[in-house]
C-alpha cells in the first residue's frame, strides 16, 4: 500500500533501474529526498551521478536537461512547485517543445518535467497555482496529471517511456490522502487517454488531479437525488482524449468541467469548445464550468473561497438538470 | 590581457610567429579560404535580401576571424550551439551553404544538421543556448566521450540570466564546455558600456571560478590558438573575442542611428580578412591570381546554390512532421486540413 508520493518515488526507482540513461535532476532531490519526499531513498540507492542535486536554477535545470536529452540521456526533472516553473518557461516553450521540430527529428527532446501543483493544503503564497493551460497551449509538449497512487506510477512510467517531452503535474493535495495497492514492478498506463472512473446516465463530470475525489463525492451526493454521473478523469491534458469525452457527453447530454485554474482560457474552455463543435446536437443544456475565479491564487486564508467545492459542483449539475 | 598574434597590418607578433610555425600549409590556406568564402557568402546574403530572395538577414562582416578561427579549432564530434549570426561558424564547421541559405529563406530544412554532425539549429532567443551546451557537455562527460561543447553568443547575452546559470552549472559540475562570446560592441543599438557594469566580458568568469581568455577577435590566428588551447583543457572556459560588427544588426536595421562613423572607420582599419591575407601573400603561400581564381569558384558555387534553393518549395504538410515523435492521429486531421487547403489554392506557395 503506497501513497501517491511514495508511488511516484517508486516509479522513479523503477525507471532508474531499467534504463541507465535515466537521470534525476532537481533542487533538494538528493540527500533530502525532495521537499515532498518524492525522490526518497533514490540518492542513497543510485548515487549522486544519477540523482543530481542541482543549483537553485530552474532555467539552468531545464536547459541543461535538454542538452542531456540531445546527448542521449533521459532526464526526469523535479520543479519544486509548478508556481516556480516560470524561470524555466522560456526553456520549456521555446526549446524543449521545439528542438525536435527545429532539428527536423535529429535531436531528442525526450524528458519528463515533474511538478507538484494545485492548492488546498494551506501552502505559503505562490505555491498553489495551476498553470497547466500555458503548457497545453504549447505544441510539442504533452501534459499528464494522475489522480491516485496507482495511476501516478503507471502514468509516470508511461511518461518516461514517451519519446516526447512530458510535463507531469502532481496534485500535491493528493500526495498523502490515499493509500492503495501499487504493483512494485514496471507497468505503464497510456498517457493519451482519459478514464471514466464512475459511470452514470444524467451528467458528465470532467476533471483531473485533485478534482477527481471531489467529483466522486459530488457524484455520491447527486445519487441521493437519483442523478447519476459519468466522472471522467482526463489524465492527459495534452492531447485531449476527445473520443471518451464525446461518447460520454452524447450519452448524458450534460457536461460540467471542473478545474482549479482560473476560468478564462483554462483547459475547460478548450474542452467546452470541442464539445460545442462536435456534439452540440446531443446536449440538453449549456456546458458548465466550475473553476477558479479569474484572480491570482489567493493566500491560503481564502483558498477555500477560491477553489471548486463539492457544493459548487452539485449546484452546477442541478442547474443543468433543471435547465429549461 | 588581450591575446594577439597578428597585427592589423598583417605582421605577426612574437607569440604569433611561434604559433604560425606550428601550423601546416593546409591549415594556413584553409583559414584564408574560409575567411574569404564567409565574406563572400555574407555579402551575397545581404544582396539577396535586398533583392527579395531571402528574408531578414544578420550580417557577419567584421566578425569573420572570430567565427572562422574558433570553428576551425573544432572537431566533427564536438557539439556546436550557435546563435543567429554564426554563418561563418556554420560554413567553417561544414554546414552546407544550401542549409544556410534555406534557413534565411524561412525554410526549416535549413535547421537540419548533416548526418553525424552535432551542429544545433541557430538559437534566436538570447543566451538560451548556453544551458543546452552545458547539458551536451554533461552528456559528453557522462559517456566519457572526447569532444567538447561550444556555445556562441554576443555581448548582449551576458546580461541574460541563462548566461549566469549556464556558467554556474558548468563550473559546479566541471564540464567540457566553451562559452565563446563575440563582443562586437553592440547589442543591436546598446553599446557594451551600457550593457555591462564590468569593462570586459572575461572578468565575469571569476564569479564562477572558470578559466577565461580575452582574444583579439579580428585575429584569426589568435582565436584559433585560444580555442584549441581551451578545448584541450576539457574544462569550462569563457572566451571573449573582441571584435566589431561593421554592418548593421540585421538588414532591417540602420546602424548609423546609434553608431559614430569614426568608430566604424577605426574598426574597418582592423579588418580581419585584410590582415590575414597580407600575411599569406607576404609569406608567399599564394598570389593574388590564385586568390582571385579561388574566389571565382566559390562565387559560382554560391550562385548555383541560391538558384537551387529558389527552385524548391516547402510542403505545408511538413508543418506537422517532427512536432511530436510521430504525428498523432488528432494532428493528422489538421495536416489533412492543411493539405486540402493547398489543393484548393488558398495557400500560395
Amino acid at each position: 500500500m503506497l501513497t501517491m508520493v511514495q508511488s511516484i518515488a517508486d516509479a522513479q526507482r523503477v525507471a532508474l533501474e531499467i534504463d541507465k540513461n535515466v537521470l534525476l535532476l532537481g533542487e533538494d532531490i538528493g540527500k533530502n529526498g525532495g521537499v515532498f519526499r518524492a525522490t526518497e531513498g533514490l540518492w542513497e540507492q543510485f548515487g549522486s551521478e544519477r540523482v543530481i542535486d542541482t543549483p537553485l536554477s530552474e532555467a539552468g535545470i531545464v536547459g541543461s536537461a535538454l542538452g542531456l536529452a540531445m546527448g542521449g540521456f533521459k532526464p526526469i526533472i523535479e520543479i519544486q512547485f509548478l508556481s516556480f516553473i516560470t524561470p524555466a518557461f522560456e526553456q520549456i516553450v521555446s526549446h524543449v517543445a521545439r528542438m525536435r521540430l527545429r532539428s527536423q527529428g535529429v535531436f531528442s527532446t525526450s524528458m519528463v518535467i515533474r511538478a507538484p501543483y494545485g492548492g488546498g493544503i494551506g501552502a505559503p503564497e505562490l505555491h498553489s497555482d495551476s498553470t497547466e493551460a500555458y503548457f497545453v497551449h504549447t505544441p510539442g509538449l504533452r501534459v499528464v496529471v494522475p489522480s491516485s497512487p496507482y495511476t501516478a506510477k503507471g502514468l509516470l512510467l508511461g511518461a518516461v517511456a514517451s519519446p516526447d517531452p512530458v510535463l507531469f503535474l502532481e496534485p500535491l493535495r493528493l500526495y498523502r490522502t490515499q493509500k492503495e495497492e501499487v504493483p512494485s514492478d514496471y507497468y505503464t498506463l497510456s498517457i493519451d487517454k482519459a478514464t471514466v472512473v464512475s459511470q452514470g446516465e444524467d451528467v458528465t463530470l470532467i476533471g483531473w488531479g485533485a478534482m477527481i475525489p471531489l467529483l466522486l463525492e459530488a457524484s455520491r451526493l447527486l445519487m441521493e437525488q437519483d442523478i447519476t454521473a459519468d466522472v471522467i478523469d482526463l489524465q492527459s491534458l495534452s492531447p485531449i482524449d476527445e473520443e471518451t469525452l464525446f461518447a460520454s457527453a452524447k450519452k448524458t447530454g450534460r457536461v460540467v468541467i471542473v478545474h482549479e485554474a482560473p476560468r478564462t482560457c483554462g483547459v475547460g474552455a478548450e474542452i467546452a469548445a470541442r464539445l460545442s463543435e462536435e456534439v452540440i446536437d446531443s446536449l440538453e443544456a449549456p456546458i458548465k464550468r466550475v473553476a477558479g475565479y479569474d484572480v491570482p491564487y489567493p493566500l491560503f486564508a481564502l483558498e477555500h473561497a477560491y477553489l471548486p467545492s463539492v457544493k459548487k459542483v452539485v449546484q452546477a449539475v442541478m442547474e443543468l438538470v433543471y435547465f429549461q | 590581457m588581450l591575446i594577439n598574434h597578428l597585427l592589423p597590418c598583417g605582421t605577426l607578433t612574437d607569440a604569433g610567429s611561434s604559433f604560425w610555425r606550428t601550423l601546416s600549409i593546409n591549415e594556413k590556406l584553409d583559414l584564408l579560404f574560409f575567411l574569404r568564402s564567409v565574406r563572400m557568402l555574407d555579402r551575397r546574403m545581404v544582396l539577396w535580401q535586398r533583392q527579395g530572395k531571402i528574408g531578414t538577414y544578420a550580417p557577419v562582416e567584421g566578425q569573420e576571424a572570430a567565427q572562422v578561427g574558433s570553428a576551425y579549432a573544432l572537431d566533427k564530434k564536438d557539439w556546436v550551439f550557435p546563435s543567429y549570426r554564426e554563418q561563418g561558424v556554420a560554413f567553417t564547421f561544414g554546414i552546407s551553404t544550401t542549409s544556410i541559405i534555406q534557413y534565411w529563406s524561412g525554410r526549416i530544412e535549413g535547421c537540419k544538421p548533416p548526418i553525424g554532425y552535432r551542429y544545433v539549429p541557430p538559437t534566436v532567443p538570447i543566451a538560451t543556448q548556453l544551458p543546452h551546451a552545458v547539458g551536451a557537455a554533461w552528456s559528453i562527460k557522462k559517456k566519457k566521450e572526447t569532444g567538447i561543447a561550444i556555445a556562441y553568443f554576443g555581448d548582449g547575452a551576458t546580461s541574460e540570466g541563462d548566461f549566469h546559470e549556464a556558467l554556474n552549472f558548468a563550473s559546479i559540475f566541471d564540464l567540457p564546455v566553451l562559452f565563446f562570446c563575440q563582443n562586437n560592441g553592440y547589442a543591436i543599438s546598446v553599446p557594451f558600456a551600457e550593457q555591462s557594469a564590468t569593462k570586459t566580458v572575461v572578468e565575469k568568469a571569476s564569479a564562477y571560478g572558470i578559466n577565461a581568455y580575452q582574444v583579439d577577435g579580428n585575429d584569426v590566428l589568435a582565436v584559433y590558438h585560444v580555442v584549441k588551447t581551451a578545448k584541450s583543457k576539457r574544462k569550462p572556459a569563457l572566451i571573449e573575442a573582441v571584435t566589431y560588427r561593421t554592418g548593421a544588426h540585421t538588414t532591417a536595421d540602420d546602424a548609423s542611428r546609434y553608431r559614430p562613423e569614426g568608430e566604424v572607420r577605426i574598426w574597418l582599419n582592423r579588418d580581419p580578412l585584410y590582415r590575414y591575407e597580407q600575411l599569406c601573400l607576404k609569406e608567399g603561400l599564394l598570389d593574388e591570381d590564385q586568390i582571385e581564381k579561388q574566389d571565382q569558384q566559390v562565387a559560382k558555387e554560391l550562385d548555383r546554390t541560391m538558384r537551387e534553393v529558389e527552385k524548391s518549395h516547402p510542403n505545408p504538410s511538413s508543418l506537422f512532421t517532427h512536432v511530436y515523435h510521430q504525428i498523432p492521429d488528432w494532428l493528422k486531421k489538421q495536416q489533412e486540413e492543411a493539405a486540402n487547403d493547398v489543393n484548393h489554392g488558398s495557400i500560395h506557395c
